[in-house]
C-alpha cells in the first residue's frame, strides 16, 4: 500500500512526462497515449480491487504523519469514480487514435488528455482540502487548453466563458479554503470533520458551506451556474467533449458529496434541504432547455446539467439509499454520457454535420452504429433493464421513503423528457431519410476500429450494470455506508486516537 | 538589438549565473534557495543570451528543447519519490546517505535534491518555453 493510491496518478503523470521528452515523435505521442491510459486502467482496477477487499486505503505520502503530511485516501467511492474515470480515459486514448486530426496530436493532445485524468483521479484521492484545490486546478488548466486546442473561432468563444467562469469558481473555493483554515486551524479532510464538530459559529459554518457550494456547484453545473457548459461543450473535438463531459462535472459532484457529507452535516435542514431545491430546478432547466435544442452535441450538453440533478439530489436526500443512488447514478452517467459523445463523433466523420436537421437516414446505411446508440440513450432516460433505470428507481424510492414528494415527481417528469429528447435524436438522425443528396460530404467508408472499441466496450458497461444491478447496486450501497458514517474515514485517516 | 558591450559581458555573466543557479540548488538543501530558484536563475542566464545574441544561438547552447526539459524535470521529481518504495517505505519518502569523506565534513545526501533537480528542470523549460516563443514573435 506505498504505491497503489497514487498510482492513478504517477501512470498519468509519468506518460504525460515521457511524452514532453520526446515532443516531436507523434507516433510515439499516439502509442504511449493508448497505453499509458490502459496501464492507468489496470491500475485503477487493482486500487478498486483493494479498497474493496480491505476496506479505506490510506497513503501518507513521505512518512509524514496526518493530519501534519498529505494523504491520499482511497474510500469506496473514490476508488469507484477513479476506476470510471480509467474506464473513461481509456475509451477516449484509443478512440483518439482513430478520431484525432494531426495538427491536435502534435500541438500536444495527448499529454494534456493524461494531464485532466491526473487531475481528476488526483481530485478524488486527495485526503485534503487544499490539495483538491490544486487537482482542480490541474484538471482545469489542462481543460483550458483541450478546450482552446484547434482555435476555431466557435471554440474560442466557449473557451472564454468556460475559463472565466472556473477562475470564479476557483477563486471562492480558495477563499473558503482560506476562511476554513482560519476556523479550524486545519486542512485534512479528516482533521477538518472532527474540528468542525466543536467549532460553535452556526452561521460561520453555513456561510462557509455555502461558498463551497458556489464554488463545487460552477463546476459540477448545478442550477443557476451551469449555463458556460452548455456554451462551450459542443465546440472542441469530440473526443474532448467526450471526456469533459464524462468526467469534469462529476469531480464537482464528488467534491460537494464528499464536503456535505463530511464537513457540513450540523445543520442539513438548511443546507441539505436547499441542495436539494437546486437539484429540482437543474433537473428541470437542463432538461428544457434541450428540447429546446436541434445539435446532437448541443442536446447532450444540455442533458448533462439535468444529469447532474439527480446525482444532487441523492447528496439533498442525504440518506443511504439516496446516496447509493447517486454513486450508482454517477458512474452509470460518467458510462452513458461519454459514450453518447463519442457516437456523435462516429456520426460526425460519416455524414460530415452534426445538426439534427441535416441528418438522417443512419439507421438504414449504419444499423450498428445505431443500436450503439440506443444503448447509452435509451439508459440514460432510464429504460429498464439498463443502468439508467435502476439508478432512478433508487433516488425515486429514497424520496418517497423521505416523503419530498416534490422532487420525486420532478424527477419522474425529467425523466420522460430525457426520453423525448432521446427520441427525438433518435427520429432526426437515425430513423428519418437523409434530407442530403446522396454522397455530400458523406463518408461510405466504415468507421476503423478504434473508434468503435471504445464505443462497444462502454455501452457493454452500461448493459453490465443494468443486468448485474444488484451486485453493482450493493457496491454502491457498501460506499455510501461508508459516506453516512464519517467514523471510519475519520480512524482510518488519524488512526485510532484523537 | 545587438550592443557590443551586452554580448561581451554576457559571455563572462552567463557562465557565473548557472554556477549560481547550482549554488542555489545546494544551498537549497537546508537554507534559502531550492530548484525554484535555481531554476529562475538558470532561465535569466539562458534570457540574457536571447536578448544579446537572439533566439538561435540561446537554442544552440541549451541543447534541448525546453519542452523535453519539463519532461525530463517532471520525470526526476516523481521518479525521486519512487526510490522509497525500494526500502518499503511510503512513496516520497525522503531516503538518506551521508557521505564521510566530503571535503569540510560528512554531508547528507539525499532524494530530496533529486527532486529540487527536477524542480530546477521544470522551472528551467517551462520560463525558457514562455521567453523563446515571445521573443520569436516578432
Amino acid at each position: 500500500m506505498n504505491l497503489l493510491p497514487v498510482l492513478p496518478i504517477l501512470i498519468p503523470l509519468f506518460t504525460a512526462s515521457s511524452m514532453l521528452v520526446a515532443w516531436r515523435s507523434r507516433r510515439l505521442h499516439r502509442v504511449l497515449g493508448a497505453a499509458g491510459a490502459l496501464c492507468n486502467l489496470a491500475a485503477a482496477i487493482a486500487l478498486f480491487a483493494a479498497v474493496e477487499r480491505e476496506g479505506i486505503v490510506v497513503l501518507r505520502l513521505g512518512n509524514w504523519p496526518a493530519p501534519f503530511g498529505i494523504v491520499f485516501v482511497a474510500d469506496l467511492f473514490a476508488a469507484i469514480l477513479v476506476a470510471a474515470s480509467a474506464v473513461v480515459g481509456a475509451a477516449v486514448a484509443v478512440y483518439s487514435l482513430g478520431g484525432m486530426d494531426p495538427e491536435r496530436e502534435s500541438f500536444g493532445y495527448y499529454p494534456l488528455l493524461h494531464i485532466l485524468l491526473m487531475g481528476v483521479s488526483g481530485a478524488f484521492l486527495s485526503g485534503d482540502i487544499f490539495n483538491l484545490y490544486v487537482w482542480f486546478e490541474v484538471m482545469l488548466i489542462a481543460s483550458f487548453v483541450l478546450l482552446a486546442l484547434g482555435g476555431e473561432k466557435e471554440q474560442m468563444e466557449g473557451a472564454i466563458k468556460y475559463v472565466t467562469l472556473n477562475l470564479v469558481s476557483s477563486a471562492i473555493f480558495l477563499a473558503a479554503v482560506g476562511i476554513l483554515y482560519g476556523t479550524a486551524g486545519t486542512l485534512n479532510l479528516a482533521d477538518l470533520a472532527v474540528k468542525l464538530r466543536e467549532v460553535d459559529n452556526p452561521g460561520l459554518l453555513n456561510a462557509l458551506a455555502m461558498l463551497f457550494l458556489v464554488a463545487f456547484g460552477i463546476k459540477a453545473a448545478i442550477f443557476p451556474l451551469f449555463f458556460w457548459l452548455p456554451a462551450s461543450y459542443h465546440t472542441p473535438h469530440v473526443a474532448v467533449s467526450a471526456v469533459l463531459a464524462g468526467l469534469l462535472t462529476k469531480v464537482g459532484v464528488y467534491a460537494l458529496i464528499r464536503v456535505f457529507t463530511l464537513l457540513f452535516v450540523r445543520d442539513p435542514a438548511f443546507t441539505h434541504g436547499l441542495i436539494l431545491g437546486l437539484a429540482g430546478v437543474t433537473m428541470i432547466t437542463g432538461v428544457l432547455g434541450a428540447a429546446a435544442q436541434s445539435d446532437f452535441r448541443r442536446i447532450l450538453s444540455f442533458h448533462i446539467v439535468s444529469q447532474i440533478g439527480y446525482m444532487v439530489m441523492g447528496l439533498g436526500l442525504l440518506s443511504p439509499l439516496a446516496l447509493a443512488g447517486a454513486i450508482y447514478f454517477t458512474v452509470h452517467n460518467i458510462m452513458a454520457k461519454t459514450n453518447l459523445f463519442l457516437v456523435s463523433g462516429i456520426v460526425q466523420r460519416d455524414s460530415g454535420r452534426l445538426s439534427l436537421a441535416d441528418l438522417g437516414g443512419l439507421y438504414k446505411d449504419r444499423p450498428a452504429l445505431s443500436a450503439l446508440f440506443l444503448i447509452p440513450a435509451l439508459s440514460l432516460a432510464g429504460v429498464p433493464p439498463l443502468s439508467g433505470f435502476f439508478g432512478k428507481l433508487a433516488l425515486v424510492r429514497a424520496g418517497l421513503e423521505l416523503r419530498s414528494y416534490p422532487i420525486v415527481a420532478a424527477a419522474l417528469a425529467v425523466s420522460l423528457l430525457t426520453l423525448f429528447s432521446m427520441t427525438k435524436i433518435w427520429a432526426e438522425a437515425f430513423w428519418k431519410p437523409s434530407p442530403m443528396p446522396e454522397a455530400e460530404g458523406r463518408r461510405r467508408d466504415p468507421a476503423p476500429a478504434t473508434l468503435y472499441a471504445p464505443v462497444i466496450a462502454m455501452a457493454a458497461v452500461t448493459v453490465a450494470m443494468g443486468l448485474w444491478a444488484e451486485p453493482a447496486f450493493a457496491l454502491a450501497q457498501r460506499a455510501a455506508a461508508q459516506l453516512s458514517d464519517p467514523a471510519g474515514y475519520i480512524r482510518a485517516v488519524l488512526g485510532g486516537g484523537p | 538589438m545587438s550592443s557590443l558591450i551586452l554580448r561581451t559581458a554576457t559571455r563572462f555573466v552567463f557562465p557565473l549565473l548557472l554556477l549560481f543557479s547550482v549554488f542555489l540548488l545546494v544551498r537549497g538543501h537546508n537554507e534559502p534557495g531550492g530548484g525554484f530558484a535555481g531554476g529562475l536563475v538558470a532561465s535569466a542566464a539562458f534570457s540574457l543570451v536571447v536578448i544579446a545574441y537572439g533566439t538561435d544561438v540561446a537554442r544552440k547552447s541549451l541543447r534541448a528543447r525546453p519542452v523535453s526539459l519539463i519532461g525530463a524535470g517532471l520525470l526526476v521529481a516523481a521518479g525521486s519519490g519512487l526510490w522509497a518504495l525500494l526500502r518499503g517505505e511510503p512513496f516520497l519518502t525522503g531516503q538518506w546517505t551521508t557521505i564521510e569523506r566530503f571535503p569540510g565534513g560528512p554531508a547528507d545526501l539525499g532524494t530530496p535534491l533529486l527532486f529540487d533537480i527536477g524542480v530546477l528542470l521544470t522551472v528551467l523549460g517551462v520560463v525558457l518555453n514562455i521567453v523563446f516563443s515571445f521573443a520569436e514573435e516578432e
